[in-house]
């Protein structure tokens, strides 16, 4: 008997069968209509079939060729988050009624997905206190390259002024995303903002900024405003549960990296990149939008809407070609956020604040490191060190610690540490206790 | 039934002062916080105990159909089981807990899987390297026509080359992410075989042509059998080509793109490699080139160097599209479906969902038309058209809704755009000929429907837990969000 294959679903007299009523002796005749000499099995570069049981070894032995990842000894963030992610999340969000169905364009048979990201887009339009979100986007970064190519849309102008605080990895997005549209990006200091009346789309600045700090955002608001230029702001949304809004601001267009809401930090994805603005840009946001509706009873239940916009129907004039996006993620972080609730949303963002603060101020009164930011910061804050942070993260990983982010090719021997909930006045204290005997 | 409809919002079940889980106490001494003005009054957020929170998404979820509880035929999808295994070994700490941004020395064990793996999906494709960044079907799409972009532009810094060809019966993302890589779209019809119209093809394989962007099989299930011809004659006018490889389900293991004459594809980890949907993502949409953009891939690819593990970027790279390294959970899953099938399951998948559709289209054909009725075997992939339906006042929407009350998971419908009342149909390689039989059976007495009793048809579906919406009224009053109190 030929192997068989348990993801296969016929056995080999079910696959006869099916030959037999086809008339034809083997499947070979099925691909006729690949050129013979293009007719090609070679995988060489793959290994032979393996059994679930070696699978799991295998991949167990791979996983663990990473370091041990013990979060609570993780001072690192940068973007991504480690957290608490309580238990309702992934034994939910497993769930194969979830998990193995398509983008809910049947909406009479999927009325789970299409509520659960009606919520979602309710729970990010509060976070950001913005009018509508959409169903999500990829991930944080490409969510903001997006914001800005709506912004050069809407305004009709195809330049975009963005403060050099933002993250260096959003900046290479951006760049991606809008040099083949010949759009100029323009970076500027945020003392030193300078915008000429009718000059550029938008005004892009990210809330706490890459180094931790608040940026002003109502000076920012007005500069960008005055100018007739959009207000977009890439916010973290758990900053956004203590500090005001970007909303709050008069933000037009607020993007930002899920992630920390209950998503695996998982080397880097699948995450989920928000993406809200004002109603009055509804039509031209990317992405899909879940509407509330009613059905042929009367009944109110929940559809895709608003899809003229998007490129099954619009094609080459698409507000963008995002199809696939990342529902589950969405379906993790509304969960999460279920299961917090209000008070446990603002115990996370005030435990996250507490720590930061706490690190900082221990951290800075060790001779030789000093903290950067003058602004006040959330839950990241860059440290000034007295010898090169390669160094420093080195020493540290022989104790079981991982350190901060070096960013010393941005500022001198600087790392930029992440304080979250997860982390304990012992860990902290740990940490600092080893920062003082690097020198 | 009616009781889903009721299906109360987080909003509508929250009661002050409930919350789903405890959480540690702050043990650090408290700062002082910043001054009031920049921070948040009030916040309005459900209130919800654990056991509200297990039962509300438990309900929900069980309004959906899914692939592990029913037959999920859509067209162009390929809804194929996804392990249960796969999901497990993704979430092993050493995975699921590791930043992205640690030092490489430290992640050796994600970066030799992703190196692994993009050498199997180069090997599969036949092209010379792989990026796995790119975080579904429509950014690998967007990345291939900007590497494109970037060759010609590296050959000549005034090339007027800004032309992209596209078939009439592409998916909407290839035109979409043409324009959005700052190209101007052109399409090209199908001749009667649903091949490509060669002639139209040679008048536009001049000194604009940048590239063409091709599906293969196309999005009618059909292999295009001059597609060599087709390399060569955009290869001879300059341009380069492109592969959507959504329909690598048809081929794997049977031929490869690059062979063919492609220089970059695009592979769908959620569709053909088995990574579960999600409800609408994650994907992954890793792209796979030739010698010719090998230097353009976007950031980062993963090299060995005697045996260490590095993240590089490419000499002429686009860039990246992702702040980090791309959807890595669903690279684990992918990774594992393939060492799980190994060399000798990666064909016999591609012969199943081959055989699988050829059956299906026989059973069905005299029932519903089929789109492009001259040629006598489809691929992986067979698409109706509801055109004998439509003379009894039924649509191919009206059928594809029936199916619901039958238990089965609609086709894809009206696309491609140039078949009439399509009906596109993907049974994959996971089916047995046993939930074929049933599934032919559904469709043979919706098809008897048509006939006697329309109007079932154009009420349907009945069972569901909903009924038909009003798609014009969520379109004319969006409603896209719950109002705080
Ligand atoms: C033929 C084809 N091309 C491209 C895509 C886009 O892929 P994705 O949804 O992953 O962006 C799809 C699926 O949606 C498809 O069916």
């Amino acid at each position: 008997m030929a192997k068989q294959f348990p993801y296969i679903g016929n056995s080999e007299i079910e696959q006869e069968a099916i030959l037999e009523y086809l008339g034809i002796k083997s499947a070979e005749d099925l691909f006729v209509d690949i050129p013979k000499e293009y007719r090609d099995s070679n995988l060489s570069e793959i290994p032979s079939s393996i059994s679930e049981m070696q699978l799991v070894e295998h991949l167990t032995l791979l996983s663990e060729k990473n370091i041990n990842p013990n979060p609570s000894k993780s001072f690192i963030g940068a973007g991504a988050y480690h957290h608490y992610i309580p238990s309702t999340v992934l034994s939910l969000a497993q769930r194969g009624e979830y998990l193995t169905s398509y983008t809910p364009y049947q909406a009479e048979v999927s009325q789970g997905t299409l509520q659960v990201t009606y919520e979602l887009q309710s729970l990010i339009t509060e976070l950001y206190g913005m009018d509508v979100a959409n169903a999500g986007m990829y991930e944080g970064g490409s969510s903001l390259a997006e914001a800005a190519l709506m912004a050069c849309r809407v305004k009709n102008i195809y330049k975009v002024a963005c403060l050099s605080t933002i993250a260096p990895r959003y900046k290479e997005v951006l760049r991606s995303y809008l040099a083949p549209q010949s759009i100029e990006i323009v970076f500027m200091d945020t003392n030193d903002v300078d915008m000429k009346k009718d000059e550029y789309a938008c005004l892009i600045v990210q809330y706490p900024n890459f180094y931790g700090s608040i940026e002003d955002m109502r000076a920012l608001s007005d500069t960008a405003h005055k100018s007739n230029s959009l207000f977009v702001v890439s916010a973290d949304p758990l900053a956004a549960v203590m500090y005001k809004a970007p909303g709050d601001y008069g933000a037009d267009i607020v993007v930002g990296e899920g992630q920390g809401l209950g998503i695996p930090i998982s080397f880097g994805g699948p995450y989920i990149g928000l993406f809200a603005c004002k109603s009055e840009y509804l039509r031209q946001m990317p992405g899909r939008i879940v509407g509330k509706t009613v059905d042929k009873r009367g009944d109110s239940a929940f559809v895709l809407t608003l899809q003229t916009r998007e490129q099954h129907i619009r094609r080459e004039r698409a507000t963008s070609n995002i199809c696939t996006s990342e529902a589950l993620m969405g379906l993790m972080m509304t969960i999460y956020v279920a299961t917090l609730g209000k008070s446990g949303l603002q115990q996370v963002a005030s435990s996250c604040f507490h720590n930061a603060h706490y690190a900082a101020e221990q951290i800075s009164q060790i001779d030789g490191f000093e903290l950067i930011n003058s602004q006040p910061f959330f839950n990241e804050f860059v440290i000034a060190c007295p010898i090169s942070p390669k160094i420093i993260n080195k020493k540290l990983i022989e104790v079981g610690i991982i350190g901060g982010l070096d960013i010393s090719d941005q500022i001198d021997n600087g790392i930029l540490f992440c304080f979250t909930e997860i982390h304990s006045k012992e860990s902290i204290d740990s940490l600092v206790d080893n920062l003082k005997h690097v020198n | 039934m009616s009781e889903y409809n009721k299906m109360p919002l987080l909003m509508d079940l929250s009661r002050k002062d409930k919350f789903g889980v405890s959480l540690s106490d702050i043990d650090v001494p408290l700062s002082e916080l910043p001054e009031s003005s920049l921070l948040r009054e009030d916040i309005q957020l459900p209130e919800l105990s654990q056991l509200d929170v297990v039962r509300y998404f438990t309900n929900l979820s069980q309004m959906n159909y899914s692939i592990d509880t029913q037959f999920y035929p859509l067209g162009s999808c390929t809804m194929k089981y996804n392990p249960k295994i796969n999901d497990q070994l993704a979430s092993l700490k050493g995975f699921s807990n590791i930043h992205p941004l640690i030092e490489e020395s430290l992640v050796q064990g994600s970066l030799e899987l992703m190196f692994n793996l993009q050498s199997y999906l180069s090997n599969i494709s036949g092209m010379t390297a792989t990026s796995l960044s790119t975080m579904a079907g429509a950014q690998g799409e967007l990345a291939g026509v900007l590497m494109i972009k970037a060759f010609h532009e590296k050959q000549s810094t005034s090339s007027k080359r800004n032309v992209i060809l596209i078939p009439d019966s592409a998916h909407g993302t290839n035109p979409a992410s043409a324009s959005m890589a700052g190209f101007s779209v052109k399409s090209i019809p199908s001749d009667q075989n649903g091949n490509m119209d060669i002639d139209v093809l040679k008048e536009n394989a001049n000194e604009n042509l940048a590239g063409i962007m091709l599906t293969l099989p196309s999005t009618l299930g059909l292999f295009d059998n001059q597609i060599v011809d087709i390399c060569n004659i955009v290869h001879e006018a300059g341009g380069l080509v492109y592969g959507d490889g959504a329909n690598m389900n048809a081929w794997m293991g049977q031929t490869k793109l690059g062979d063919l004459g492609f220089d970059v594809i695009h592979i769908n980890l959620h569709k053909t490699f088995s990574t579960p949907h999600g409800g609408g993502g994650p994907g992954s949409g890793p792209v796979c080139v030739n010698d010719t953009l090998l230097n353009y891939l976007p950031g980062p690819v993963v090299q060995r160097n005697s045996n260490v593990y590095e993240f590089v970027e490419m000499p002429d790279t686009i860039g990246h599209l992702g702040a980090f390294h791309g959807n890595f959970g669903v690279l684990v899953r992918a990774y594992c479906y393939i060492r799980a099938l190994g060399k000798e399951g990666i064909p016999e998948v591609s012969k199943n969902a081959v055989m699988n559709a050829n059956y299906i289209m026989n059973k069905l054909k005299h029932a519903y038309d089929i789109g492009f009725d001259n040629r006598s075997i489809c691929m992986h992939e067979v698409v109706f058209t509801a055109r004998k339906q439509k003379q009894n006042g039924v649509k191919g929407l009206d059928i594809a809704k029936r199916l619901l009350d039958y238990g089965y998971h609609a086709p894809t419908m009206y696309f491609p755009l140039i078949v009439d009342e399509a009906l596109m149909v993907e049974p994959t390689e996971s089916e047995s000929k046993n939930t074929l039989d049933k599934f032919i059976d559904a469709m043979l007495q919706i098809a008897d429907e048509c006939e006697n009793n329309s109007e079932l048809l154009h009420e349907a579906p009945h069972n569901t837990p909903v009924q038909r919406l009003d798609e014009a009224l969520a379109a004319r009053q969006p409603n896209l969000k719950w109002s705080t109190k």
